[in-house]
């Protein structure tokens, strides 16, 4: 098994270069000079070129993909201009925040929504399924930015029960509880849709393998129904939800863009959006490559449980 | 030889996988078929008999060109089939053709049975409107079907119809030489035989030449003028048919016709004998039969044994150094 | 021999083909038919936007500022700059639509070529795409659009780009997936040895059969779409002032929460609306499309057939007899067709004897034994009547704890394909002491124990270490052998074995049959032995019942049924078989084909094919009566004694 995760981790090492050619070239085809875009239309073309010379931008694209490489190795991911600090700092502290929201959203779609697939598949043209299916259609039909106002509106202004915005309590803040306070409501809003997701083909998992000659198998053994759904189909249905479940950290991960903004999370999503607008582009760079990596990491893990499940995989 | 041979198989190979990776690593490789020396002449049937993993399957795609061997040559008719494959596959395939055996799964599902049979006539044989026309109803005709089945989809038949339809297709070309890959074994033992009378009507009545390929050795016995036996990619045993059945040389092909349930007849072979193919990541060296063999000796390990005629029968080849000598079958 | 009565499946052409009552199928939805009419409707007054007397959505008008709903003049209330809602919605929602639309065509169609082309030639071309689409796969996806917007600047037309870019690679690896499993199907083969090229073959013979997964998954992604791009929007990244779709008015609205909720509200609620009534539809679109779910394929069956028994046989079992089948009835209720599977069966069991039950498929032979113990999938089957007596005690009387205890135990199984039926995720060893445990009380180290003697019995060697392994590695003959090992954990009274060597080749087969011969003898269990295979009875069976729609026509000692038999099938099927050393034998094929069980004739159901039928054999009910010892046979003009084997 070791060996195989090792594998699995030489084998991430293409995808992340290839993921940094894709980051360097997005931002190598912005139209305009980024030079006149950091200093502003009014700047002397003496001081555009002396920018460009210090940028490297006046290097050929494959030079200066090398040497942007070679400062990424070194942890040197350029200076924001607007933040005047390192990009990797900011985005290191603001990539805390952002996986302790996505985290908690992603272990809250996946418990809710195998546990709702395997409901609705037990239970199938049952009233639980019926009820499933249509909140689940609810859930991924409704746009998460809009969901996470709805529930402020309802639970911080009219009840108070939570709070709109941010991480910590302004004042005296700062504890466990308190983090877990201003975590509900945007994880609760960052989840719904990926519950839907996992849940819809957690059923339809589920469904399948109970139609197999194995789970047949089971029952003419005299095993309990408990056992022959629990053990025996749950398991072959979760191989197929888990890479699933992979991809949907990847929507947790971007959905986190929406539900920061939202809710004012000082996380990595909130921190593009103004990146963007204040066309910080290496801020930028630097936010979508660090994201883009941990999804990687996320799919590696769920490839190693799969594999730890399916011995055919092996 | 009075006739000369229709198609001419010599020493063909066909191997999967291999080669290497980016970092020079070997890739598994496995040998589907080697060494494969055979001819099949004029008018007659050459049954092909082994179980699952023998390499039928692979050869015959060989023959139609579907797949080209990776050593080895096939002539037909004298030419190049595998340059010929290459270069003019519908030259190829206006005088090869192909039954499958799955008769559902070689239907596209989404196409009336008359635009599936029409294929071949238009892009090989290039007829106009009314020239197809009449070639459908002769086609229909020939494997006994109605011709208001023509506008109909594959799946509103059963798989005896769906088979006599894939006969028509590969006879719609008018080709020389017809292999049957399992044509039979996806059907009930009434439709079957009801295939296998089509089967044996037209090649009296259009004078075809068959290679028929089938696990089953009952059928192949019933309709093969010649009979080779392959077992793990080789061919073990290869003969007239007659011959075979009544007096197999080599084991296996002893061990196989031992081993077929036959109506009326209630013995059973010793139950824990060795049935498992060799590794064919890892072949072993010699014959791969030596480990289930009874005769096996320290010879069929040290190389494989050549096809070599038996004494007296000049066209009865086996590969053993021990074949079994004189007596029938029990 | 020419077939001229109707094709196959008269049940399914009764519905028209299947093909034009998709619509019809989509209509039966009702969620489907509520999403498709919102989904119309918004369509309609979108398109009618500019017809409509509704006010410029673009005109300030600040003294009208953030008036609520249903305020005069505008019906939505205004927004912070005094524009009408109303007006802005439905322009925003056209907007939207055709934003979502165009993503959708485009990543569609992008991602399908891919899909198609990468799958049809394999190799390296295949290679070359899946690594491009793997390198944008591996941005989560919303960022990659992020990425892409703010590289190309704000806009609704980058937006679009953006949204239908990171799509390419969700139709791509979908198409990608069906378009291998297609091409190697046979009917490509058979295309090119027709003649079509290539090209012709890709798109003339496989892209029919994608296209419907092609709409399926649209019909899927298109609200996600339209949801994506509002997001863009929202943040301010896709429409830009004063054009406003759906999303930047909420993102407008946002500023102003808490003061005016319902600018915010309404363009939510509206996007909310709008890809609800696409998924609806969509997941219709899905229903009638997926091949699966119109098979009903994915209905889940329950632990045990439902028994809904019409009539209760009166007649008491023999006490000889360890199973004492009378008047089997099961159906399969699809649609509104009833397909009588087994119609009226009664068989019987001595112990440690072999019955083998014979048939062509269709005759409702593995019905018949998969019916005892209740493992025939619920829905579609039901028993319908007749009883089972297990020493006694009636298998469709007893509550579903005692089937459960009786399974496994006192009759356990052996089934056709011994890939399928092993679980693949769990060791050999794992199935086989969870067989043990699960009918008596003891340690996993006893039941190892006894799984290890198990394997031993099945002559399997080194058992140890083959206890460890999972099924994918062991041979097929060393599965079925672990199968009938499973079979016999609990000392079986009987066991069902259908089509026990089907799937095994013939040294195997002949090897797996001594076995179970041997192990029946050894532990004096009955079997019933379910064969198409008139050369596999006669190695096993004691005695034979050939079954025909449904229905033993014919039955008694193997030997006597295979030399002299009575019923015209039997004589006419055992003509079929081609026999070895026989070969000049001329095969009797039996003209016309079996009838199908939703539509039997009076009388004989084999009359139609049989040369011996009379009048009579269509009037009425033909029951089995006795012929000769232990004998019995469904005919009134039954063969002559010696009349068989002309």
């Amino acid at each position: 098994m070791a060996a195989y995760i090792a594998k699995r981790l030489l084998a991430a090492i293409p995808v992340l270069f290839g993921l940094s050619i894709i980051v360097f070239l997005i931002m190598a085809m912005i139209p305009g000079d980024p030079a006149t875009a950091i200093l502003g239309s009014y700047a002397t073309p003496e001081n555009v070129a002396r920018l460009n010379a210090d940028l490297g931008l006046d290097k050929s694209l494959p030079q200066q993909y090398l040497i942007w490489l070679g400062n990424l190795l070194q942890g040197d991911l350029g200076r924001s201009y607007a933040l005047n600090r390192p990009v990797l700092d900011e985005v290191l502290e603001r990539f805390s925040a952002t996986l302790i929201l996505a985290g908690t959203a992603l272990v809250l779609c996946s418990i809710l929504g195998l546990l709702a697939g395997v409901i609705s598949a037990v239970r199938q043209y049952g009233l639980a399924d019926k009820l499933i299916t249509v909140l689940v259609l609810i859930g991924i039909s409704t746009p998460s930015f809009w969901l996470g106002l709805l529930l402020i509106l309802a639970f911080a202004v009219k009840i108070r029960l939570f709070p709109a915005s941010g991480m910590y309590a302004i004042y005296g803040g700062g504890d466990l509880p308190d983090l877990l306070h201003h975590l509900f409501l945007p994880a609760l809003t960052l989840a719904v849709v990926a519950t839907g997701v996992i849940a819809r083909l957690t059923r339809t998992a589920m469904l399948e393998v109970l139609r197999q000659d194995y789970i047949r198998t089971a029952r003419a053994k005299g095993l309990t129904e408990r056992r022959v759904i629990y053990r025996h189909a749950f398991k072959a249905a979760l191989v197929s939800v888990i890479p699933v479940i992979g991809i949907q950290a990847g929507f947790v991960l971007g959905g986190a863009v929406y539900i920061e903004t939202v809710f004012q999370w000082p996380g990595i999503g909130s921190m593009l959006v103004n990146a963007i607008s204040t066309r910080d582009l290496l801020l930028v760079q630097g936010g979508v490559l660090v994201v883009a990596a941990t999804y990687v990491l996320f799919n590696l893990a769920a490839d190693v449980v799969q594999t730890i499940l399916d011995p055919r995989l092996r | 030889m009075p006739e000369a041979a229709l198609l001419q198989i010599d020493n063909a190979e066909r191997v999967f996988g291999g080669g290497r990776t980016l970092f020079g690593r070997r890739l598994p490789a496995v040998h589907a078929v080697q060494g494969i020396s055979l001819d099949v002449k004029k008018g007659e049937t050459l049954g092909v008999v082994g179980e699952s993993g023998c390499g039928k399957s692979t050869l015959a795609r060989l023959i139609v060109g579907l797949d080209r061997p990776t050593a080895g040559s096939i002539t037909f008719d004298g030419r190049d089939l595998v340059a010929e494959a290459r270069s003019d596959p519908q030259k190829l395939a206006r005088r090869v053709q192909y039954v499958f055996q799955d008769p559902v799964a070689s239907l596209n599902p989404r196409k009336t049975i008359r635009s599936i049979l029409e294929a071949p006539l238009r892009h090989l044989l290039g007829l106009d409107k009314a020239a197809r026309a009449a070639r459908l109803k002769e086609l229909m005709e020939a494997v006994n079907l109605a011709p208001e089945f023509l506008d109909r989809y594959p799946h509103e038949f059963s798989g005896g119809q769906a088979q006599r339809i894939g006969i028509a297709r590969a006879l719609a070309a008018d080709p020389e030489l017809i292999v049957l890959d399992e044509p039979v074994s996806a059907l009930d033992v009434s439709v079957q035989a009801q295939v296998l009378n089509i089967l044996d009507g037209l090649k009296a009545r259009f004078g075809l030449t068959y290679v028929f390929i089938s696990h089953d050795l009952s059928v192949v016995e019933s309709v093969s003028d010649r009979v080779a036996v392959m077992y793990f990619g080789r061919i073990a045993e290869i003969g007239p048919a007659k011959q075979i059945f009544a007096e197999p040389r080599h084991p296996y092909t002893h061990l196989l016709l031992s081993s077929a349930p036959t109506p009326g007849k209630r013995s059973l072979i010793p139950e824990d004998a060795n049935t498992e193919l060799p590794d064919p990541y890892a072949p072993p060296p010699g014959c791969a039969f030596h480990a289930r063999c009874p005769r096996g000796t320290d010879t069929c390990l040290a190389a494989h044994p050549p096809l070599e005629p038996a004494p007296g029968q000049p066209s009865h080849l086996t590969a053993c150094y021990h074949p079994i000598e004189g007596a029938g079958h029990a | 021999m020419s077939d001229t009565a109707a094709p196959a499946m008269p049940a399914r052409k009764k519905r028209g083909g299947g093909r034009p009552s998709a619509l019809r199928l989509l209509l039966n939805n009702t969620l489907a038919t509520t999403g498709l009419l919102v989904l119309v409707l918004i369509i309609l007054i979108a398109l009618a936007a500019p017809f409509l007397p509704l006010p410029d959505p673009d005109v300030t008008a600040p003294a009208d500022r953030l008036l609520r709903p249903l305020a005069d003049g505008h019906l939505l209330g205004t927004d912070a700059l005094g524009r009408d809602i109303l007006s802005r919605l439905i322009w925003g929602a056209r907007v939207s639509l055709a934003v979502g639309i165009s993503a959708t065509l485009i990543a569609a169609f992008f991602g399908s070529l891919i899909g198609l082309v990468a799958g049809y030639a394999g190799g390296r071309v295949d290679a070359l795409l899946m690594r491009g689409i793997d390198m944008v796969m591996a941005f989560p996806y919303i960022l990659l659009a992020l990425a892409i917007v703010a590289a190309l600047g704000p806009g609704l037309l980058n937006a679009l780009y953006a949204i239908a870019v990171v799509n390419i690679p969700f139709f791509a690896r979908n198409i990608r997936g069906i378009t291998i499993g297609l091409s190697r199907r046979e009917f490509v083969d058979a295309a090119r040895l027709s003649g079509k090229s290539n090209a012709r073959i890709l798109f003339g013979e496989v892209l029919p059969n994608v296209l419907p997964i092609i709409i399926i998954t649209m019909s899927t992604t298109i609200g996600w779409m339209i949801l994506e791009t509002a997001g863009l929007s929202f943040l301010g990244l896709g429409a830009q002032p004063p054009q406003a779709d759906l999303g930047s008015m909420l993102g407008d609205g946002r500023k102003i929460l808490f003061t005016a909720p319902h600018v915010s509200i309404i363009p939510g609620l509206m996007i909310f609306v709008l890809v609800m009534s696409i998924n609806l539809f969509g997941d219709g679109v899905r229903d009638v499309l997926d091949p699966r779910l119109k098979s009903g394929a994915l209905t889940r069956p329950v632990a045990r057939t439902a028994v809904e028994r019409a009539r209760v046989p009166e007649r008491q079992p023999h006490k000889d007899n360890v199973l004492d089948v009378v008047d089997l009835n099961t159906q399969f209720h699809i649609g509104s067709s009833v397909y009588r599977a087994v119609g009226g069966v009664d068989l019987h069991l001595k112990q440690g004897e072999c019955l083998g039950i014979v048939g062509e498929s269709g005759s409702g032979k593995s019905v018949t034994a998969m019916s005892l113990m209740g493992l025939v999938p619920t829905p579609p089957g039901r028993i319908t009547g007749g009883a089972a007596w297990l020493e006694g005690e009636d298998l469709f009387a007893v509550s579903d704890e005692r089937i459960r205890q009786l399974r496994g135990a006192d009759v356990s199984h052996v089934f056709q394909d011994p890939l399928s039926t092993l679980h693949p995720l769990f060791t050999v060893g794992d199935q086989l002491t969870e067989a043990i445990m699960a009918h008596r009380p003891i340690k996993r180290s006893d039941a190892d124990k006894r799984a290890e003697e198990l394997l031993r019995l099945v002559r399997i060697t080194n058992p140890t270490e083959r206890l460890k392994v999972y099924p994918h590695e062991l041979s097929g003959g060393m599965r079925q052998r672990i199968c009938i090992a499973m079979a016999l954990a609990n000392d079986a009274k009987i066991i069902i074995a259908d089509e026990p060597t089907t799937a095994l080749d013939v040294t195997v087969q002949a090897q797996i049959l001594s076995l179970l011969d041997t192990l029946r003898r050894e532990s004096n269990a009955a079997i019933l032995f379910i064969t198409h295979d008139f050369g596999v009875v006669s190695a096993v069976c004691d005695r034979v019942a050939v079954m025909y729609a449904g229905r033993i026509v014919e039955t008694g000692r193997t030997q006597d049924v295979l030399e002299n038999p009575a019923h015209p099938y039997t004589g006419k099927l055992i003509d079929c078989v081609p026999v070895l050393g026989q070969p000049e034998r001329r095969l009797d094929a039996i003209e016309g084909r079996p009838p199908v069980v939703d539509n039997l004739p009076a009388g004989c159901a084999f009359a139609d094919r049989c040369p011996r039928a009379q009048a009579d054999c269509r009037a009425g009910e033909i029951t089995l009566s006795p012929f000769g010892e232990d004998r019995a046979v469904r005919c009134l003009h039954p063969l002559e004694r010696g009349a068989a084997h002309a």
